[in-house]
């Protein structure tokens, strides 16, 4: 055989490979939740499916409510996030000053601190102003935690934009609010959307700040999950099912976009 | 009127200098050229007329005002640059319509406005397209559009045509030059290449590190250039300079000595050379005429017949020389060949550099 194919018949059976292992943990929760607790506990693939864990579920909890939660703060943390990060990003790509690397770096540096280790600070910070258990202080929390990562995206599509257009739209009377409007943001409008879509997925998947800010009223799915799974501990169909009621949605939307978020992320790369 | 003038205009970036105290004065409706090679500062004195740069030290003087510290948009001028900087998400249209747009012209008024520039640009079938579907040509025509929609006092062209293939170049020159006398508008035009300076200027400033060299009408630059630095980088091909020494000087001329022994004299003033001074002789290569009698005597080294005229690359004592003769001369690689200055046609430069004046200049 021709080693071109081999080497091709190689990377695919690879590629097909890591994304099964990839795959696998999702596709046995998906099973697991249709099971009996009994044929849960047992790894086979055979057993005759069941809706009951998913009625047992919302029966218990108001899935609804802590779905509504994750809605109102993915998308109201991604919004507000984007609103900081595209004057931030426009500053610093086109309007740098001595310190704007450091600032950069220092921004991703907030990412390699063990976010448990301002854990008390910020919990007596929402005590204080009285956020917590709000999906305002959810909202606000995940804006911060995603910010880093907008902000340089969002840097770095800015930076790609040549800055003779720039100079032709200041020359043609366009200042920086217009600039922004009418150059940048039409120009790099592919890359944006998929940090957008980005934010809201790593907003959806938050737990770490979800679980530890909020309670009855603001938890959102990440929390849903969690109330299963202490008191729970053993019930893996239930949950099972409640996993897979949390991560349903964003997958649907994920695989809705995913054109979207690949054309987007490799935004520039590929011009 | 519209006129621009630089006083001491400097420029440094982090302490470091790179325009050097720059004063010249562009006229109403001229067009005036910046040359010189790259990286002596032309685009940043450029850049610095446009607003796009700031001024560290020295006045920018349009029609009369200081302009240092007037925003781009608000110094009429107009600028087209070297990548085109087309806005790629626009149509032709709007890329030419933008400022107008931006400025709150009424869209009718806007319309026509583009409408008249792409007729003047040939750019009337394109008007929907997008910059992608262009060619280099037609995106430099929008380039030029977006530009004369505006009706700026002044137009600045930072290395327009760098970009283009050789025959569409020498063909946007030409419509460069007829767009100066149709619009009637001053242009300050940046190139490294000498041809467009000399073809398309009124003036031209030769621009060296930072400094100017020479300023005035391309023959002007061309004949009676300053220094060595712009008698070589003007003309191609470039200037002869043969390194020699003054024999005598006296008030009929400058007598220098010439590799392979002979000796030729020079119609220049001897006021600041003595015997024995190095001194530069340049002659251009057109001025060299094949003479039997002549004072330069070496063998043909290359010879590139082009049709109308043929350029023979003589050594002369270990000197290379290259001569313009006529296009039927049939002269080959190793023929012995003399040639003789035409009159006039030599200029010495003294130890510094400088051109000495001729007699009776
Ligand atoms: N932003 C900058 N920072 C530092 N030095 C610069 C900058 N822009 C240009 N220079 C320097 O200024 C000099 C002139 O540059 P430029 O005006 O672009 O030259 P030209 O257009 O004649 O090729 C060069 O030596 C260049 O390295
Ligand atoms: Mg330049």
């Amino acid at each position: 055989m021709n080693p071109k194919l081999v080497r091709k018949l190689a990377l695919t059976v690879l590629a097909w490979s890591v994304a099964g292992i990839m795959f696998f943990p999702v596709a046995w929760m998906l099973v697991t939740a249709f099971k009996t607790e009994i044929d849960a506990v047992t790894p086979s693939l055979v057993f005759s499916p069941t809706f009951e864990n998913f009625v047992v579920v919302d029966q218990r909890a108001d899935y609804f409510k802590f779905a509504m939660n994750s809605v109102v703060i993915a998308f109201g943390s991604t919004i507000l996030a984007l609103a900081l990060a595209v004057p931030a990003a426009y500053a610093m790509a086109f309007y740098p000053g001595r310190f704007t690397k450091d600032i950069l770096l220092w921004m991703l540096s907030t990412k390699m601190l063990p976010a448990v280790g301002v854990l008390v600070p910020m919990y007596l910070i929402f005590r204080n102003t009285g956020l917590l258990d709000t999906r305002t202080g959810l909202i606000i929390v995940h804006t911060l935690v995603n910010l880093p990562i907008i902000v340089w995206m969002c840097y770095s599509f800015f930076k790609d934009i040549p800055n003779e257009i720039l100079e032709a739209g200041r020359m043609d009377g366009a200042r920086p609010r217009e600039q922004l409007f009418y150059l940048l943001l039409p120009l790099t409008l592919p890359g944006i959307g998929s940090t957008a879509l980005l934010a809201i997925i790593l907003s959806w998947n938050e737990a770490f700040w979800s679980l530890n800010l909020s309670a009855a009223n603001a938890a959102p799915l990440t929390a849903f999950i969690a109330s299963f799974s202490s008191p729970e501990g053993l019930f893996w169909a239930k949950l099972s099912a409640a996993s897979t009621m949390a991560v349903a949605p964003i997958l649907i939307f994920g695989w809705l976009t995913q054109r979207q978020l690949v054309r987007g992320l490799t935004f520039g790369a590929v011009k | 009127m519209a006129t621009v003038q630089l006083k001491s205009v400097e420029k440094a970036y982090a302490g470091h200098k790179v325009i050097h105290g720059v004063d010249l004065e562009i006229r109403d409706r001229e067009f005036m050229v910046f040359v010189g090679p790259s990286g002596c500062g032309k685009s940043t004195l450029l850049r610095m007329i446009a607003g796009l740069e700031e001024i560290t030290g020295g006045d920018l003087l349009i029609d009369g005002t200081r302009a240092n510290d007037v925003s781009p948009d608000r110094r009429g001028l107009a600028m087209v640059f070297q990548s085109y900087a087309l806005y790629p998400h626009m149509t032709v249209a709007d890329n030419m319509g933008f400022a107008l747009k931006l400025a709150k012209v009424p869209e009718a008024e806007r319309n026509a406005k583009v409408a008249a520039a792409a007729k003047i640009l040939k750019l009337e079938d394109y008007l929907d397209r997008k910059p992608k579907a262009l060619s280099g040509g037609q995106r430099q025509r929008v380039a030029i559009g977006r530009a004369i929609v505006r009706a700026p006092k002044v137009f600045l062209f930072d290395e327009p045509l760098s970009n283009l293939d050789a025959a569409l170049r020498v063909q946007m020159r030409i419509e460069l030059a007829r767009l100066h006398k149709e619009l009637d508008a001053t242009m300050i035009y940046v190139t490294h290449d000498q041809v467009e300076a000399m073809t398309l200027a009124d003036r031209i400033v030769v621009l060296n590190a930072g400094k100017i060299e020479q300023v005035g009408r391309p023959l002007e630059l061309y004949e009676r250039p300053r220094n060595l630095f712009v008698a070589g980088f003007l003309g191609s091909p470039k200037m002869n300079f043969v390194e020699t020494a003054v024999q005598s000087a006296d008030a009929t001329g400058v007598t220098v000595g010439l590799p392979g022994g002979h000796s030729i004299k020079i119609a220049a003033k001897p006021a600041r050379v003595a015997k024995g001074d190095r001194v530069t002789l340049g002659v251009r290569a057109e001025h060299l005429v094949v003479d039997p009698a002549g004072a330069l005597v070496g063998r043909a080294d290359v010879v590139e017949h082009l049709g109308g005229e043929v350029l023979a690359y003589v050594d002369i004592g270990g000197s290379m020389v290259v001569a313009k003769l006529p296009g039927h001369d049939r002269i080959v690689v190793g023929d012995p060949v003399s040639l003789a200055i035409r009159d006039g046609g030599a200029i010495l430069f003294d130890a510094k550099g400088e051109a000495m004046p001729a007699l009776g200049a």
